[in-house]
């Protein structure tokens, strides 16, 4: 019976190698243990978190040698003749009592941190989060910059179905195209809604969780003590993509943060001229392809494909009616513009020549080959409604 | 058993209402289901092995995890227990079958039907979208607006499954009622029968919850309501609500009857009268009165008022102590006994032990700050994995083992049982461990995919469940082996410390009816 | 011998099954009542207030944050006009609201008021809202939405900040029981 014996100090092995890991563990980015994070409250939370880790673990411990220690004195060949008490009210009350003092210890803190946790008063600026399937939107309520942030690894890097497994980089499936950025030392406080399910904006170093709910919104808040890049997840199953809806937040000094908003109205207002622009003139086919393998690359291959051979419930666009039937332009533009079923509607998010531009790469790419050219007048046409 | 007249062949497992055939028949069904959902549970683990999708596209890793979720808990875990208590519970109590036989035939023979129905949804001519897709916990509007088709055949299969779950219950109770010996006094009872009336009850009540919510889902995709869509002024979070009121319950009723069993394995091999038995039974009430009030301890994201969190982050804390009770008590049981150590007592001492790990995470996730970081990541999912697997499944094979010599009236062959046992219970650790690990790093659930920091903490889980899975194919076979005559004939009373009237009684094999007579107890 | 005695319990339980029945349905008054006494969610409630010109407090101002969001399958414009304004309680304001069918076919919206901080709920009181009704635009068809509304003087002191958001849904399918007849 030597073999019982083994597994129980195969088990303190366990134990030993989970404290052991808890004690290594790097502050920041540890691949074991939470992130004390660049909060105050990330920070509190932590310290709750590890304390009551102890606690449980000493708990988990008493019990475990109790149990070994009976394993080992009480066996049949040690203790040929077993007693024969059934109950004992006093050893039964200090059970009982016992754990619950441990919960009041526990508790008393984990009370004081959640009322300050939220507490979403007197906040210092304000960013509407809206989740949608699979991305997520930001809102500055103050500067009105508003963008979408969506995961900036490639398709072929993490779908490795078909080929060989590509070099994955550091930050594989947490990196996203645009970053929310953030003042550090100020009391910024989200306001959550989803324009479909439920998701759920969850970055560690800040200890923020909260759902995105459809039709509500839901606020919390967080004051980064810290510069730097900070990196989460979408934590409520989603869809298809839920694994692929990354959160990036990127903290800056108050002043570098002013001037990279200043950046950004001053790009928006850029980026408008432009597009008017771009509207107005005629493209080229090679111009509207070049332009439109772009943006479906960037947009639209991560749920229909490099290939355009689509994904599950995904349709794909190769072969596809929509994009070879010379009379459903019109219907290809407006499902692009107002979205249909699972697809997002991105007549916001792109300009007239973008949507131009990849309606005429899906129609020749793939050898859709239509010939057919949409200019971005059309677009723009289609939009003002008629 | 020649003078036990009853129809043999297929007619006998079709129409029989004998409480022993049925039990098998659920315990074989179970099993079954144990088989596919750990299936799914290998091919998720095989897409988890390294980063990158692998095998599946996303949409159908979603499919899985969720049958896996259902098959498990609605297909494996609780139809094992209905099965143990059929099998179990006229024997314990003294009595000749179950009160309401042919409710009892009945009961199990829709569940073939209501599993149809779920797996259906895996055949892709019948339905191009897919199985569903939106997590065994099915929130809406994910699973309502979003749904794929096959979410209506779910909807029936629980629907099914439910009544099934329910008849099942009415029938332990009236027996447990009306069918006990002369003399057996409700706290003369054995620890299992107080169990699962206990659980029969939390069924009684929460399943109509959870039809109402399948219910509502389905009037809200076909038929214009609203109860889940803000648009019409209904509200997603309330979905959450309900099912969580049927859900939390749910927990304890996968988890009960384990008590009971290890309960019963315990003092046979200490050989030592249960501790505090009277205090047992007080806990078992207690914890499940309290899941009735801590069903949102699920959803501490959702944005409940900071008064809701508190009360549900007290109430869910109280929970540790009844449960701490129970394992003192099992804990004293051993103390100062004559203890062995077969198979089931193996298997009921990794119960006690891995629990014990399961509960102090319970603990940890119950603190609504700290929860707002372990919330919906891995941590959950080897949470109640510690929970569900060295809980409720090694309580159902502890008790396969224990029983089993006195069903068939054969002894399993015990050098097999014991290289299952050490090989499960390295393999379940080696599986559900990392999982505390990677969660804490920051990996969520329900994703097909995840960054290289995880890698290694996903590989050993998915080594360690291919060790556990396969380790059960040797249970397979050690039952097999022993109702076919395994290792030599069992005694009556099989185990030199049973107690219980199925074992001082009754002979092994136990007769086809198994008190024709009722015993005196005293 | 038994049957009797058996009967007996089955319907004990049959009932307790059916109650719980009951509760479950009853559960969704009950929670919406319940929302709607303690504010979980925002969940305003969608009743026409009459303006009974309280005194304005001027030595409070609160911040009024309007967001709007368009539900995805809903194929219009819809945005404040302001997206921030400063308050003073009990003083009634006006704000107003643009919404444009993209769109080739006619369409119904209804949209749906949330508050944050929830519990500021109770505080905000609207006198004429465009999410009392449906809206239902024809094909490229615009309009320009009011909203009156003002903030209760009894608004407690924590609150500086409201945040009153309308997420427009798609209605057309849907039975035109809106939340204005709830």
């Amino acid at each position: 019976m030597s073999l019982l014996r083994k597994v129980m100090s195969g088990f303190v092995l366990f134990v030993s190698l989970f404290i052991g890991s808890l004690c290594a563990a790097e502050p920041e980015y540890s691949t074991l243990n939470l992130r004390p994070g660049v909060t105050e409250n990330s920070q509190r939370v932590f310290d709750l978190h590890m304390e009551v880790v102890w606690i449980m673990l000493a708990v988990a411990g008493l019990v475990f040698a109790a149990i070994l220690f009976a394993v080992i004195r009480f066996r049949k060949s040690n203790h040929p003749t077993p007693a024969k008490f059934s109950h004992s009210t006093t050893l039964e009350i200090i059970w009982t009592v016992i754990p619950i003092l441990i919960l009041a210890y526990l508790a008393k803190p984990a009370i004081g941190l959640l009322l300050d946790m939220e507490d979403t008063t007197k906040a210092d600026m304000s960013v509407k989060v809206t989740g949608k399937q699979w991305y997520w939107e930001y809102e500055y309520l103050d500067s009105s910059v508003k963008f979408a942030s969506r995961l900036s690894t490639p398709v072929e890097v993490y779908d490795n179905r078909n080929n060989e497994p590509v070099e994955k980089g550091e930050n594989y499936l947490l990196e996203v195209d645009n970053e929310l950025v953030l003042p550090v030392g100020k009391k910024i406080r989200f306001l959550l809604t989803s324009s479909d399910v439920i998701h759920s904006w969850w970055m560690p170093d800040f200890a923020v969780k909260m759902d995105a709910i459809p039709g509500f919104v839901n606020e919390t808040w967080t004051r980064i003590d810290k510069p730097g890049v900070y990196r989460g997840v979408c934590a409520e199953l989603c869809g298809a993509l839920h694994g692929f809806m990354p959160i990036v937040v990127r903290a800056l000094p108050q002043a570098e943060y002013d001037q990279w908003v200043e950046t950004k109205l001053a790009e928006k207002a850029e980026a408008e001229r432009l597009a008017a622009e771009a509207a107005a003139k005629n493209w080229s086919m090679e111009d509207l392809m070049a332009k439109g393998k772009e943006v479906y690359d960037a947009k639209c291959a991560m749920c229909h494909q490099k290939g355009g051979e689509g994904l599950g419930a995904f349709p794909a666009l190769k072969g596809s009616k929509i994009a070879i039937e010379s009379d459903k332009i019109d219907e290809h533009i407006n499902i692009i513009v107002l979205g249909k079923n699972m697809m997002p509607k991105f007549g916001e998010e792109l300009t007239d020549a973008e949507i131009a531009a990849v309606v005429t790469y899906e129609r020749n790419a793939w050898g859709n080959d239509t010939k057919d050219v949409v200019q971005p007048a059309r677009v723009t046409e289609l939009k003002a409604g008629n | 058993m020649a003078h036990d007249h009853h129809p043999t062949g297929i007619s006998r497992w079709l129409f029989t209402t004998n409480h022993k055939d049925i039990g098998s028949m659920y315990l074989w069904f179970s099993f079954i289901m144990f088989l596919i959902g750990g299936l799914m549970a290998l091919l998720i683990r095989a897409e988890l092995f390294m980063p990158g999708l692998q095998f599946f596209e996303p949409n159908f890793f979603n499919s899985l995890t969720t049958l896996h979720g259902l098959i498990m808990v609605f297909g494996a875990v609780m139809p094992a227990f209905v099965g143990l208590a059929n099998w179990l519970i006229p024997m314990q109590i003294g009595a000749p079958d179950m009160a309401l036989p042919r409710m009892n035939n009945f009961s199990f023979w829709i569940l073939p039907f209501a599993f149809s129905l779920l797996l259906l949804s895996l055949v892709p001519q019948l339905f191009p979208d897919g199985p569903p897709n939106f997590g065994w916990t099915f929130y809406a509007p994910l699973s309502t607006k979003y749904g794929p088709a096959s979410t209506d055949f779910f909807i029936f299969g629980v629907h099914l499954m439910g009544i099934s779950s329910i008849m099942g219950a009415i029938n332990v109770i009236v027996t447990v009622f009306n069918m006990r010996a002369p003399g057996m006094t409700l706290m003369k009872m054995p620890m299992f029968v107080w169990t699962w009336v206990i659980t029969a009850f939390l069924l009684i009540m929460v399943m109509p919850v959870l039809a109402g919510a399948v219910t509502m889902m389905l009037t809200d995709r076909h038929f214009g309501t609203s109860f889940f869509d803000a648009a019409g002024g209904g509200d997603p979070v309330m979905f959450q609500h309900i099912f969580w009121f049927f859900g939390h319950p749910e927990v304890y009723i996968m988890i009960l009857p384990a008590f009971g069993i290890a309960s019963h394995i315990i003092p046979t091999f200490s050989r030592k009268p249960l501790f505090g038995y009277a205090s047992m039974v007080y806990a078992t009430a207690s914890i499940a009165f309290l899941s009735f009030v801590v069903w949102a301890h699920h959803m501490f994201t959702v944005g409940m008022p900071v008064a809701g969190e508190l009360y549900f982050m007290i109430a869910t804390m109280i929970i540790a102590v009844p449960t701490g009770v129970k394992i003192f008590n099992w804990v004293a049981t051993m103390w100062k006994g004559s203890i062995t150590f077969e198979t089931p007592m193996l298997f009921a001492l990794a119960f006690v032990v891995l629990f014990t790990l399961g509960g102090v995470s319970g603990v940890m996730l119950a603190m609504t700050p700290v929860d707002k970081q372990y919330h919906d990541t891995y941590f959950v999912v080897a949470h109640f994995h510690y929970v569900l697997f060295p809980g409720a499944i090694f309580g159902t094979i502890a008790a396969v083992y224990y029983w089993l010599p006195k069903w068939t009236g054969n002894m399993y062959n015990e050098t097999l049982g014991k290289i299952h046992f050490w090989f499960s219970i390295i393999a379940v650790n080696i599986t559900f461990f990392p999982m505390h690990f990677s969660g804490l790093a920051g990996m969520q659930r329900r994703v097909p995919d995840y960054n290289m920091m995880f890698e290694g903490f996903n590989q050993l889980s998915s080594i360690g469940a291919f060790m556990l899975g396969f380790g059960q194919l040797l249970f397979l076979y050690i039952v097999i082996n022993c109702v076919k005559g395994g290792k030599g004939k069992a005694t009556d009373q099989v185990w030199e410390g049973a107690e219980g009237l199925e074992f001082t009684h009754l002979p092994s094999p136990a007769p086809y009816h198994s008190f024709e007579q009722a015993p005196e107890v005293k | 011998m038994s049957e009797r005695k058996n009967s007996k319990v089955v319907k004990k339980v049959i009932g307790l099954l059916g109650l719980m029945t009951l509760f479950t349905f009853a559960m969704v008054p009950l929670y919406n009542v319940f929302c709607e006494i303690t504010g979980i969610n925002g969940k305003v409630l969608v009743s026409k207030e009459l303006y009974e010109s309280v005194e304005a407090d001027k030595s409070r101002t609160i911040t009024v944050e309007l967001i709007t969001d368009i539900n995805r399958e809903m194929p219009w414009k819809f945005n404040s006009t302001i997206k921030k304004l400063e308050v003073h309680p009990g003083e009634l304001n006006e704000v107003v609201f643009y919404a444009k069918n993209y769109s080739k076919s006619t369409i119904t919206g209804q949209a749906v008021p949330s508050v944050a901080p929830s519990q500021g709920s109770f505080y905000l009181n609207k006198t004429e809202c465009f999410c009392f009704d449906q809206q239902t635009l024809k094909p490229g068809e615009e309009i320009n939405m009011p909203m009156k509304f003002y903030i209760d003087p009894e608004i407690p002191d924590h609150i500086h900040t409201l945040t009153l958001s309308y997420v427009l849904f798609n209605a057309t399918s849907k039975s035109s029981s809106s939340l204005s007849q709830r």
